[in-house]
């Protein structure tokens, strides 16, 4: 599937042939994509604006909130801080991957369970950050959640209830 | 974002002619990627050296060998690093988020640039940023800046912690260039600003990083990190140190520490380790040689608070190093 990169990013780069990179071959939520993203694109411009995947969120923009938190073949990376033209062949997962089938991840319904969330802005980059956490062995109490979680930072001040959803999904993962 | 064109290299050979012609390497480009969207770095050419054959992590006797593209959270993780070289583990999980661990290569993570919040900031004086142009730190907000190393140009600190831990254990690294191989002290590879802050390391240009060498030893697996911040995580050093012991006897036999947080480079603390060696490892002993760290020391206008940290950090992580016996 051929997807035109954003206007705007790529209009002055399409000047100059030199700019192009090759083909991005990229794999989201188990579905293949063929693109030719402007050398510029972050993975989270991409995704938010190449193929509409909003779900992930565009904080800070430097690297230090993870809202835009994504998992690059399984391991979670901040998206705003990776240019999407070097990641051929990889696949990526976003909180759009979660749900199978209608049904929410267990995380994802540990966080409503938890009110893990006051405005949400930050829980998809929690929830992705938080399956990363499950799976890598780091949720084995509250310290160490909050300790390996540190990368993902919540302005209303959700954390009780983001490190409760984590321990209660951990337990029943 | 400025234009600039990526490329791939498929051999440290290709990585290397591009970057005589011109290209900066890219790896995690977690600093870089920041940086150019700010416009602080501006480079017109990029090459992605993801490619190339320099992930591994080994071991060669007690040493631990990690090649230059091994990530933060890979080093971190390992094993053996965890059995030979706990030091350069714990150093690694006290740094950056485990989002940034997952990306950030360990040969770029000793070239990552200052956080001085005046380098990024394009309205203030910055001599790192546009040589010449002043030090907006030297008289404003500079409570996190460096005591040791500094110069009226700059004051920023070096804000690895790994390297901090490599420079206490003797590390070493490998790099090739475009007339060939030379491996020397990871500590060599820092310079002190003096007149040209924006020189930062001792590489030639083209020159790739191709692995870091960490000495294994006694005192190697008797060593700890202390990082000391205004979080409990995920934000960068006050004061750090890197302390390694080994005791026999009920005395000092080998000791290493090295400071991160108060040097414009990672500082290694020799005249401390002197005074230590033979001495049983109490603590006023630990005190009396922590103190000798603020030898030549400079405090600016809001890190005084740094003369006091810095010696009860160092003492304190070789109590804590000690107590891994």
């Amino acid at each position: 599937m051929a997807v035109t990169p954003a206007v705007g990013t790529i209009s002055a780069a399409a000047q100059d042939s030199s700019t192009m990179t090759d083909t991005l071959r990229i794999s989201v939520n188990g579905t293949p994509h063929e693109l030719t993203p402007d050398p510029r694109q972050s993975l989270l411009d991409v995704l938010r604006e190449t193929l509409d995947l909003t779900g992930t969120k565009k904080g800070c923009n430097q690297g230090a909130c993870g809202a835009c938190t994504v998992l690059v073949d399984g391991k979670r990376v901040v998206s705003c801080l990776t240019l999407a033209a070097m990641h051929d062949g990889a696949e990526i997962t976003t909180i759009e991957g979660l749900a199978k089938g209608g049904e929410l991840h267990p995380l994802q319904t540990a966080f409503i369970e938890h009110d893990g969330l006051q405005c949400g802005f930050c829980t998809p980059g929690q929830i992705m950050s938080g399956v990363a956490c499950i799976a890598e062995g780091h949720a084995g109490s509250p310290e160490e959640i909050r300790f390996w979680m540190s990368g993902n930072i919540c302005r209303c001040g959700a954390y009780p209830g983001i490190v409760a959803a984590i321990t209660d999904a951990a337990e029943r993962a | 974002m400025l234009l600039f064109t990526l490329q791939k290299a498929g051999s440290p050979e290709d990585a290397i002619a591009a970057a005589q012609a011109g290209a900066r390497y890219i790896a995690g480009g977690t600093t870089l990627i920041d940086l150019m969207r700010e416009e602080v770095e501006r480079p017109e050419r990029l090459v992605d050296i993801n490619a190339l054959p320099l992930k591994d992590i080994r071991v060669e006797g007690e040493d631990l060998v990690f090649g230059a593209l091994a990530r933060m959270s890979e080093i971190a993780a390992h094993p053996d690093v965890l059995r030979l070289q706990p030091l350069v583990a714990e150093s690694l999980i006290e740094g950056a988020s485990p989002q940034l661990r997952n990306m950030a290569s360990i040969g770029g993570n000793l070239l990552q640039r200052v956080r001085c919040p005046y380098f990024r900031m394009h309205d203030a004086a910055c001599n790192k940023r546009q040589p010449g142009s002043g030090c907006t730190a030297l008289d404003g907000l500079n409570g996190g800046h460096a005591i040791l190393g500094t110069s009226e140009q700059c004051v920023a600190t070096h804000p690895s912690d790994v390297a901090v831990a490599f420079v206490a254990l003797d590390a070493t690294m490998r790099v090739r260039g475009p007339d060939g191989e030379r491996s020397f002290p990871v500590e060599e590879l820092f310079r002190l600003p003096g007149d040209t802050p924006h020189l930062e390391h001792t590489l030639l240009p083209g020159e790739l990083i191709l692995e870091v060498r960490v000495p294994g030893g006694a005192h190697a697996r008797q060593a700890r990190y202390l990082k000391v911040r205004d979080r409990a995580s995920y934000e960068f050093a006050l004061v750090s140190a890197a302390a390694a012991l080994e005791i026999e006897d009920g005395v000092i036999r080998t000791v290493r520490i090295a400071c991160g947080g108060v040097g414009t480079k990672p500082w290694r603390m020799r005249a401390c380790e002197q005074a230590l060696i033979g001495r049983p490892p109490d603590r006023a002993n630990l005190e009396a040689a922590a103190k000798l760290a603020l030898e030549g020391t400079r405090p600016l206008a809001h890190n005084h608070y740094k003369i006091e940290l810095l010696p009860r950090t160092i003492a304190r992580a070789l109590e804590m190093a000690g107590e891994l016996a």
